[in-house]
């Protein structure tokens, strides 16, 4: 901001040159207050008439001139001026990024930590939140697998909800007609999906970009519209139950099915009807925690590498070796992999299930939770869910703006972190016999 | 391979992008160990030739043939598995990943067996990748970008290393620094075949040079032959015949 420098002399501030400019801005953004919100906030439908309420308008835009006024002022003392360096100083990107050996044992200790508390907050949550929990951790999982596609192969998908419904449906379905349980469906649902991605990434291979984006939106679509009005098999729009998990045939009911046993009984306490969500999310967080794992190992291997690589330029893999076809098919049939266990966790913990669920809302969710955390960033996509999830709840007073909250959220962050919430780091690698 | 057969060899080669001739008849053969030269001007179809013996475009008429064997038309992948390397031209390093991994990436078609030994030499051949193998590859400068694209090459370990136009952008003082890494490339045993504007350092280095107009070889010769020919004066040295 060159203003703000030339108000900054050498041997200090010059308070009339800055204060000069801050009446400046604070007239400026009067007028733009008052140009935005007159219309909005002054003019009230009343019946079939307008009614004039100017004032209120004029009201806003006074506290917005004066905040304008105050911040101008605060940026041009001592502190302000440090808080807006060190602000500009996160933004330039610094061309060294090691993770040190300190640094990683550092997060060790973070790591082992968030697993001590993700361990024992189910256990302290109420139903509703227990709720809430499953599903942030569903969609921590859907954006760890669409990552794999968008982050770091760089292919967008739209459609990713695709292999969620199939999933999901995989598991109702299995349930429905071949007696599968939770634990046979979970990887019979897994490899459906991962096929349903091998289908679907066949003829997109040879697109780029938009088109990409378009057929993968279709894609999603046709799911849906199958699932939809395909009565006689999916139920349609009436949905399908899906079973709920077992512990080793222990069923989560007050009173077991067809000889079973229940798991109260078999331990010997009072039936809560928590027990089954608690298991829910245990499990769930393992298979997170099995996932990050995965990825992050992936992306330390050649075929993790090539999939970003691919990304970044296509010709240049071709003439390297890499056959781009097998590394689009893996980035979209790891993703698929990933999006079919997400739907049968959503399945079993919804009990129900019906094609509403899988429209192109949540696609379009879960590619901004991929987006906000930063393309490619593990810890990003985690806590991105988490946020994307778990606000709305904390928000429920202000539900009518939630959708705003999150286009304003949206505009934020696009102008404070351009590059999601945070940008992925880039491993050394370890060379035997290279001197320092 | 008979003992007598160059290492590559193109013959009769017909390139086309729809219903433009790019390519025309273009026969070469380049022996083991030599460093030869392909010299033209701008769209001469100097990239199209590297890029159509690659698979991409797939030659429209004529073959290529490496190590005795027929590579015409072979998937680009295949090409590049079988020991012939390429240092694009633009660079083309993956930008966002850093220098440790692009020159990793190059490594595909080997494995990772010799990983660690053949960063060695890349950075025992490039000292400056060295100092910067942690930074993200998108801010080197573009010498040094040019560097890492030929030593991303050289990860694959390749018998035949192809460069297109590596001086393309670069400061005087870089281009020799470059050509002077191109002779050590090829004084430790690999052949290369230089794509170049760049007439006067790329026939001074080169043992025989072809010079490509519109898509059709017009002249080849040694390097000396080639500096002194007239015609080559007048059209790439600046010369006045």
């Amino acid at each position: 901001m060159p203003p703000i420098a030339a108000a900054v002399s050498t041997t200090g501030v010059r308070w009339n040159l800055v204060f000069r400019q801050a009446v400046l801005e604070a007239t400026a953004a009067f007028a733009l207050a008052l140009l935005l919100l007159g219309p909005i906030v002054g003019l009230v439908l009343d019946g079939y008439q307008v009614r004039n309420e100017l004032q209120r308008p004029l009201l806003i835009a006074a506290i917005i001139a004066a905040g304008r006024f105050l911040v101008t002022l605060a940026m041009h003392t001592p502190t302000g001026q440090t808080a807006l360096e060190r602000f500009n100083a996160r933004r330039r990107q610094p061309g060294v990024l090691v993770v040190s050996a300190s640094e990683s044992d550092r997060q060790r200790w973070w790591l082992l930590a968030i697993v001590v508390v993700s361990l024992t907050l189910p256990l302290l949550a109420s139903k509703y939140w227990l709720t809430v929990l499953i599903q942030a951790m569903i969609y921590v999982l859907l954006g760890l697998g669409l990552n794999i596609v968008v982050g770091l192969a760089g292919l967008l998908d739209l459609g990713y909800v695709a292999f969620y419904a199939v999933g999901a449906y995989g598991l109702a379905l299995g349930a429905q007609y071949l007696d599968l349980g939770f634990w046979s469906a979970l990887p019979l649902a897994a490899m459906l999906a991962a096929l349903f991605g091998g289908v679907l990434g066949f003829p997109v291979l040879r697109m780029h970009g938009d088109y990409l984006a378009i057929v993968t939106l279709g894609f999603g679509e046709i799911i849906r519209l199958v699932l939809n009005n395909w009565l006689e098999f999916t139920g349609g729009p009436n949905g399908v139950s899906a079973p709920a998990p077992q512990l080793f045939g222990l069923e989560f009911t007050r009173t077991a099915k067809d000889g079973g046993v229940p798991f109260h009984e078999y331990f010997q306490i009072s039936y809560d009807p928590l027990h089954r969500f608690i298991f829910i999310y245990l499990v769930l967080f393992l298979i997170v925690c099995l996932m990050v794992v995965v990825v992050t190992r992936l992306r330390n291997m050649p075929v993790g590498r090539a999939w970003e690589a691919l990304r970044e330029d296509e010709i240049a893999c071709r003439a390297l070796g890499i056959n781009h076809v097998l590394v689009k098919l893996s980035a979209f049939m790891m993703g698929a992999t990933v999006g079919g266990i997400a739907g049968v966790f959503f399945a079993t913990y919804q009990g129900f299930i019906n094609p509403t669920s899988f429209n192109f809302f949540e696609s379009a969710l879960i590619v901004a939770i991929v987006v906000l955390g930063g393309l490619g960033s593990t810890t990003g996509v985690i806590v991105a869910a988490l946020v994307l999830t778990i606000l709305p709840e904390l928000l429920r007073a202000f539900a009518d703006y939630r959708v705003f909250a999150f286009g304003v959220l949206m505009v934020l962050m696009m102008i404070w972190r351009p590059r999601g919430l945070i940008r992925p780091r880039r491993r050394a690698f370890e060379v035997k016999g290279l001197c320092r | 391979m008979s003992p007598s057969e160059p290492l590559l060899q193109i013959h009769e080669l017909d390139a086309r992008y729809g219903p433009i001739q790019a390519l025309r008849q273009v026969s070469l053969y380049i022996d083991a160990g030599e460093i030869v030269t392909l010299i033209g001007a701008n769209g001469a179809g100097k990239s199209t030739l590297l890029m159509s013996l690659f698979g991409d475009p797939r030659p429209a008429g004529g073959w290529v043939r490496y190590q005795g064997h027929d590579i015409t038309g072979l998937p680009t992948h295949e090409i590049a598995k079988r020991g012939i390397a390429q240092a694009p031209e633009g660079r083309r390093i993956f930008a966002a990943m850093s220098v440790e991994e692009n020159l990793l990436m190059g490594a595909i078609p080997v494995g990772m067996d010799h990983m660690d030994a053949d960063l060695i030499k890349v950075f025992e051949l490039f000292p400056r990748l060295k100092e910067r193998r942690h930074q993200r590859a998108g801010t080197l400068s573009g010498g040094e970008q040019q560097m890492l694209a030929i030593g991303r090459a050289l990860m694959s370990r390749p018998r035949l290393l192809l460069l297109d136009e590596p001086s393309l952008g670069l400061a005087p003082l870089m281009v020799r620094r470059i050509f002077a890494t191109i002779q050590e490339i090829r004084d430790s045993g690999a052949t290369i075949f230089l794509v170049e504007q760049n007439a006067h350092h790329a026939l001074k280095l080169a043992q025989r040079g072809y010079v490509l107009v519109n898509g059709e070889i017009r002249l080849s010769g040694t390097g000396e032959e080639l500096l002194a020919d007239p015609e080559v004066r007048r059209a790439y040295l600046g010369g006045r015949g």
